[in-house]
């Protein structure tokens, strides 16, 4: 090649790219691995979308029906793909439409970045059409937000905003951008974003924390393990399964817990919380030593505080400071990621085992199959119960599914009684308790998760609130198991109206609609059964179909949901009837 | 036990700080007494002082939840022992009352104020102070009529040499974690 064109080669490198701001924005996602959008078009954001037009082979845009379902699909790829979820929405009502959506992603630390259009910077301000202070709404349900008003800052922000996304306890973020700095010009560069200096995204880990933890793991007769999100967030999961192995404690895990260890795990003693198991709730206020690892403490799960583990000694593993005696206090927090401390901690914990410990809880469990759980799973009356439909469904796909639910209690059965063989196989909305998470989320999960089979289970009330994503899946064609169980109640609120509020029905009983013929207008397969002989065959044709499937359940109408620690009670209040 | 907090807060200076700041209060439910806020020393570096009365548990949760925002940098929480702090306040009073006897003139020397400005009109006194000192003179004053009055929030000083902040980001730069300074 000659020198001189050689040099203007070079030139040419270094010449940056002029972009629109909006190509910027799309550029900027690639940099940051993104394939795949969910989103709603609408005025303020149309320079994105038309930008998105020539990216259409390297971007996959999934329009859902309404923002929400955008959001909460977004959620459910994070979560299980543990990559940052992205969301598209127009200024105005299309924002104000994702706002449940990112306080669920924030209480359940899900990663998310939504890019939301906003009006002309010059019309901020002004009340002008589909104009809101999406700032000022979003600030307190969001990890980090910001409102650009020049293309110039696009890819900075962008950089960003995922930094902040991923890192530390995830969490969502909301970038605000104007139309016109959609509309404006950048040099177009791209530089990942590893630091900001008002943000220490794991904080350090103090050396004695460990030791003091390991002295008290060392001496403990009866430890237990609580095990949360945190250890799925901070993919410290072997990490974790090597400390129980060398310790021997039982471990028990929280509702977003699950599937950070196979449900079979011997030292797995189930689940925490209002509606968890016996043995993990009684044992709690018993042990000698709590060691919680990536949770919260929220009050689901530790009921009544002023009565929760007073006995024990508490070590709190958490990445978030905040966290750290903000409910229970901790004798020993160990501050940092799971994925630092958990070996750090058992490369000086002594070899263990607890049989006589351990004993106790599978003596808490024969008590709570006799009580519950056979008649749960395996019901000698006339009605179906949604225990004995999760069950046959877990099975029928080899215990080995992604498991999605909505909110209510389909949600806590389906989280008892369905297995889990590797992490990253729940979807729940957990800190919101959001009806309506579980139809989008399990698009969003089976796009994340093409090669896994996704099964979502949504009472009839949560269905109704999310239902028009079932037209996402019918053009997505994603091959999502949705199974309704019907009881033609809000069962939850139902439940506590009978045990709390004198069966008073106020406003809890639904008339609803044909479940049949609203999926067979969206185009997707669909079966209903009502009686026990054909739940087989059902749950067999729909694991068996190539397809999106919804198997609809008509389910006893007044089941309850048990255990269960009544709210305000203590964890060993915990009533089985 | 309920008592007064001093919290100085150190963030960037972006827009939308002080609502990231104020909506922790917010949710736990915590009053704002007193809020002051402008650049610090620190190039860059915006400095808030709030006074709040609450209890010690609260505060540190909150001063958790605080320094979580990813735009705060750190937050320092003081009670009033641990701070020299001051307040400013302004007095309109009619210029009349002044000249009809010599008992305002008595407060402005016992209560070490200055007189800022003399109309015919009226005229403004200053007084620098604890808040219950400015208070006190806000009475004694308001017989002669106060036509206006204004207090500023709490500035405070810490009582150790130098300004914690530093301390901070000196122990960042060791950590290494200090590279350049953000332009957004």
């Amino acid at each position: 090649m000659e020198p001189q064109s050689q040099l203007l080669m070079e030139k040419k490198k270094n010449e940056k790219e002029i972009l629109s701001g909006s190509e910027a924005l799309l550029r900027s996602l690639l940099c940051e691995g993104v394939d795949l959008i969910f989103g709603y078009p609408g005025g303020a954001i149309m320079p994105v979308y038309d930008a998105l037009y020539d990216y259409q082979d390297k971007i996959y845009h999934v329009l859902t029906r309404h923002e929400q379902g955008a959001v909460h699909a977004a959620q459910g790829y994070a979560r299980v793909t543990g990559k940052v979820g992205v969301a598209f929405a127009t200024s105005g009502p299309g924002a104000t439409n994702t706002v449940t959506g990112i306080a669920d992603a924030m209480l359940d630390s899900t990663p998310l970045v939504v890019i939301t259009g906003q009006v002309s910077s010059s019309l901020l301000g002004t009340d002008a059409f589909q104009e809101i202070d999406v700032i000022g709404i979003t600030q307190p349900i969001t990890k980090w937000n910001y409102l650009v008003k020049n293309a110039e800052e696009i890819p900075a922000v962008i950089a960003k905003a995922f930094y902040i996304a991923a890192t530390g306890r995830p969490g969502p973020v909301v970038i605000d951008i104007t139309k016109d700095a959609q509309f404006g010009k950048v040099a177009f560069e791209y530089k990942k974003n590893n630091y900001i200096r008002s943000y220490t995204p794991i904080p350090a880990t103090k050396p004695e924390s460990i030791h003091d933890a390991a002295d008290l793991i060392n001496a403990a007769k009866k430890p237990l393990v609580l095990v949360g999100q945190g250890v799925i967030l901070g993919h410290a999961e072997e990490e974790l399964k090597a400390f129980l192995d060398k310790t021997g404690i039982p471990a028990a895990w929280t509702l977003l817990g699950l599937s950070a260890m196979a449900t079979d795990y011997h030292l797995n003693v189930g689940m925490l919380g209002m509606h968890g198991n016996y043995g993990p709730n009684l044992k709690t206020n018993e042990c000698d030593v709590l060691i919680a690892i990536g949770m919260r403490f929220d009050d689901r799960v530790t009921g009544d505080v002023s009565r929760y583990a007073k006995q024990a000694k508490i070590i709190h593993m958490e990445i978030d400071a905040a966290e750290i005696n903000k409910n229970i206090k901790a004798d020993v927090p160990v501050l940092g990621s799971v994925k630092d401390t958990l070996p750090a901690l058992t490369k000086v914990v002594k070899e263990n085992k607890h049989p006589e410990w351990m004993a106790e809880f599978k003596a808490c469990d024969k008590i709570e199959i006799e009580k519950v759980i056979d008649k749960d799973i395996f019901p000698t009356q006339n009605g179906l119960s949604m225990g004995e439909v999760v069950h046959k469904v877990s099975k029928a796909f080899n215990d080995d599914a992604i498991l999605v639910t909505d909110v209510g209690q389909h949600q806590m059965v389906a989280s008892r009684y369905f297995n889990f063989k590797q992490t990253r196989s729940n979807v729940t909305s957990g800190g919101l308790g959001t009806m309506g998470f579980g139809l989008p989320a399990a698009l969003g999960a089976k796009l994340g998760a093409p090669d896994r089979e996704v099964c979502v289970f949504i009472g009839d009330g949560g269905f109704q609130m999310t239902i028009q994503e079932l037209g996402t899946i019918f053009q997505t064609k994603a091959k999502v198991k949705i199974i309704i169980l019907n009881n033609n109640f809000l069962g939850m609120v139902r439940q506590w109206q009978e045990l709390f509020f004198d069966r008073r029905y106020a406003s809890t009983e639904l008339v609803n609609p044909d479940f049949q013929m609203i999926t067979k207008g969206y185009g997707i397969e669909c079966a209903m059964v009502q009686s026990r002989d054909e739940l087989d065959g059902a749950i067999q044709s729909m694991a068996n179909h190539d397809g999106p499937f919804l198997l609809e359940v008509k389910v006893e109408k007044e089941g309850n949901v048990f255990p269960m620690v009544p709210a305000g009670c203590s964890v060993s209040d915990i009533r089985l009837e | 036990m309920q008592q007064e907090f001093t919290l100085t807060i150190f963030s960037e200076n972006h827009v939308g700080l002080l609502n990231q700041i104020t909506t922790a209060f917010t949710r736990r439910s915590i009053n704002i007494e007193s809020l002051n806020t402008s650049e610090s020393a620190l190039e860059g570096i915006h400095k808030f002082t709030i006074v709040v009365y609450s209890t010690r548990e609260q505060i540190e949760k909150l001063k958790g939840q605080l320094e979580k925002k990813i735009d705060v940098l750190k937050v320092f929480v003081f009670t009033s022992d641990e701070i020299i702090h001051q307040e400013l306040a302004l007095y309109k009073v009619p210029t009349a009352a002044l000249l009809s006897g010599n008992e305002i003139e008595q407060l402005v020397r016992t209560y070490g104020a200055r007189i800022m400005e003399v109309t015919p009109d009226y005229t403004v006194i200053q007084k620098t102070g604890h808040k219950s000192e400015t208070q006190e003179l806000f009475v004694k004053l308001d017989k002669y009529g106060v036509l206006q009055f204004i207090r500023s929030g709490r500035v405070a000083i810490t009582k150790v040499r130098e300004e914690l902040l530093e301390k901070y980001l000196k122990k960042l730069r060791i950590d290494n974690k200090i590279k350049d300074i953000e332009t957004f």
